[in-house]
């Protein structure tokens, strides 16, 4: 069992900023995750794009920002459970509130800050025939264990960055790795395509375009499977089929939380973010209020205020002041200290 | 008066004629989403960068849109349920010309 003060869920921008603030306010957090990484969107969707409105940065790029995060976090030693999504919550016998996540991975808080975006990133699954009975027998949507792929054949449909890096990193542990577009064209970071180009030479990846997988056949696993290209079907014997069409957000098992739901958010009080369960907060994206806007700067506002009453959840009648970083400086829990230098006082009169 | 007709049957099945603003730099996925058109999380998820396929609709009038650039092609040829009159919602400006616009909204992915 993870136990912390504040669980939050989602790991985006939001969620990693609620953890500098709380961490001012000596509250320790664990953060969960669908994706085996941090940033959210921000990492998984547009890295590389540019954000122009956080406050203080003309031009930021989402994956810098994620980056910055971090480092601005870390000295409080956060705890990351990735790849994983929180599906079930309840109560314990003392009050607390214990959420499972789909690997059975227990976490136990007094408060929970759901920070989710537009929910946990889910793959989006192309429409074939009997996929879902594959699903697990030879069909993986997302790589875990590259592992397991060893000396296996592949074959990876998709045409975005992870088709192309995946195909590129399993090229030299399986047996076999075939790459199915249905354009020409992919769409990736300049050296992957210069690498995948490489090894297509080199006959270490097999590129199909433009063409599809069209049929899985096999009885108790996937054994083969069907592309077509220009009406002509190929069949080819295959360990694994991954489809990498990339993620589509889903509120998830969070919709039956008993929470507040209007328009796939989760309504909440104004004063300090809280939903109509008291120690369950939403923050960022995942909420909504009169003349809520979905901007990173506004999640940053709201994990702030959040914190305050988490901390009275936490620690209740216990006195505390809001202060300035400049003025306190911040201790870290990892022993660390960060603080303004001290303005040096002499005396320019005085003769030795 | 900078504003033209277009309408705009959603993933129900209803029509909707709506006018819609040309001075305001927006795009077929925003005006849906100012209308409520389609429920907020199922369109222009990645905010309109052609990067998702959330704001997929089919252009049933003959109007002459720009072409689609690559990033639009790329993110087609990922997405489902494409048809040869499948464009991304964000990627279709609001101008004069659009007036009399006739598109459908396509299906959400699941």
């Amino acid at each position: 069992m993870i136990k912390t003060d504040i669980l939050i869920i989602g790991a985006g921008p939001t969620g990693l900023f609620t953890v500098f603030e709380a961490g001012l306010l000596k509250l320790k957090c664990h953060l969960i995750d669908a994706l085996p990484q941090a940033g959210g969107q921000c990492s998984e969707i547009y890295p590389k794009k540019p954000i122009y409105d956080i406050p203080g940065f003309p031009e930021i790029l989402a994956g810098d920002l994620t980056n910055n995060l971090l480092e601005q976090c870390k000295q409080f030693k956060p705890g990351f459970t990735l790849g994983e999504r929180a599906e079930k919550i309840s109560k314990d016998k003392n009050g607390m509130f214990v959420v499972v996540t789909s690997s059975g991975t227990k976490h136990q808080a007094p408060v929970i800050a759901i920070a989710g975006g537009l929910g946990s990133f889910e793959p989006r699954k192309p429409g074939l025939d009997n996929l879902n009975f594959y699903e697990g027998k030879g069909v993986e949507y997302i790589i875990k264990d590259p592992a397991i792929y060893k000396n296996k054949r592949i074959v990876i449909a998709g045409g975005g960055d992870s088709a192309l890096d995946w195909s590129i990193y399993l090229a030299d542990i399986a047996k076999e790795v075939t790459l199915v577009h249905r354009r020409n064209e992919f769409r990736g970071a300049l050296d992957s395509l210069e690498k995948a180009r490489e090894l297509k030479k080199q006959k270490k990846i097999n590129i199909i375009t433009p063409a599809e997988i069209t049929q899985l056949i096999g009885k108790e696993k996937l054994e083969r499977i069907v592309i077509t290209k220009n009406k002509v079907d190929t069949n080819i014997d295959l360990d694994h089929f991954i489809p990498l069409f990339g993620l589509s957000p889903r509120l998830g098992p969070i919709a039956d939380w008993g929470l507040e739901i209007e328009k796939n958010a989760i309504k909440v009080d104004t004063f300090d973010y809280q939903t109509n369960v008291p120690g369950i907060f939403a923050i960022g994206d995942i909420n909504t209020y009169p003349g809520k806007l979905k901007l990173i700067l506004c999640g940053f506002h709201e994990a702030t205020l959040m914190c305050q009453s988490a901390f009275k959840i936490i620690n209740p009648g216990k006195k505390n002041i809001f202060r300035y970083t400049t003025v306190s400086g911040i201790d870290g829990f990892d022993g660390t200290r960060k603080e303004a230098k001290k303005p040096v006082i002499q005396s320019l009169n005085h003769n030795d | 008066m900078s504003d033209i007709n277009i309408t705009i049957k959603d993933r129900d099945g209803h029509i909707h004629k709506i006018l819609a603003p040309t001075d305001m730099a927006m795009n077929i996925m925003e005006i849906v989403r100012s209308y409520e058109l389609a429920p907020e999380g199922t369109i222009g998820v990645c905010g309109g960068m052609a990067m998702c396929a959330s704001c997929q609709c089919y252009v049933h009038s003959k109007h002459a849109i720009p072409e689609k650039g690559e990033e639009e092609e790329a993110m087609l040829s990922e997405a489902f349920n494409v048809k040869k009159n499948s464009r991304l919602g964000c990627q279709i400006s609001l101008t004069k010309e659009l007036e009399g616009l006739y598109l459908e909204l396509a299906p959400e992915e699941l």
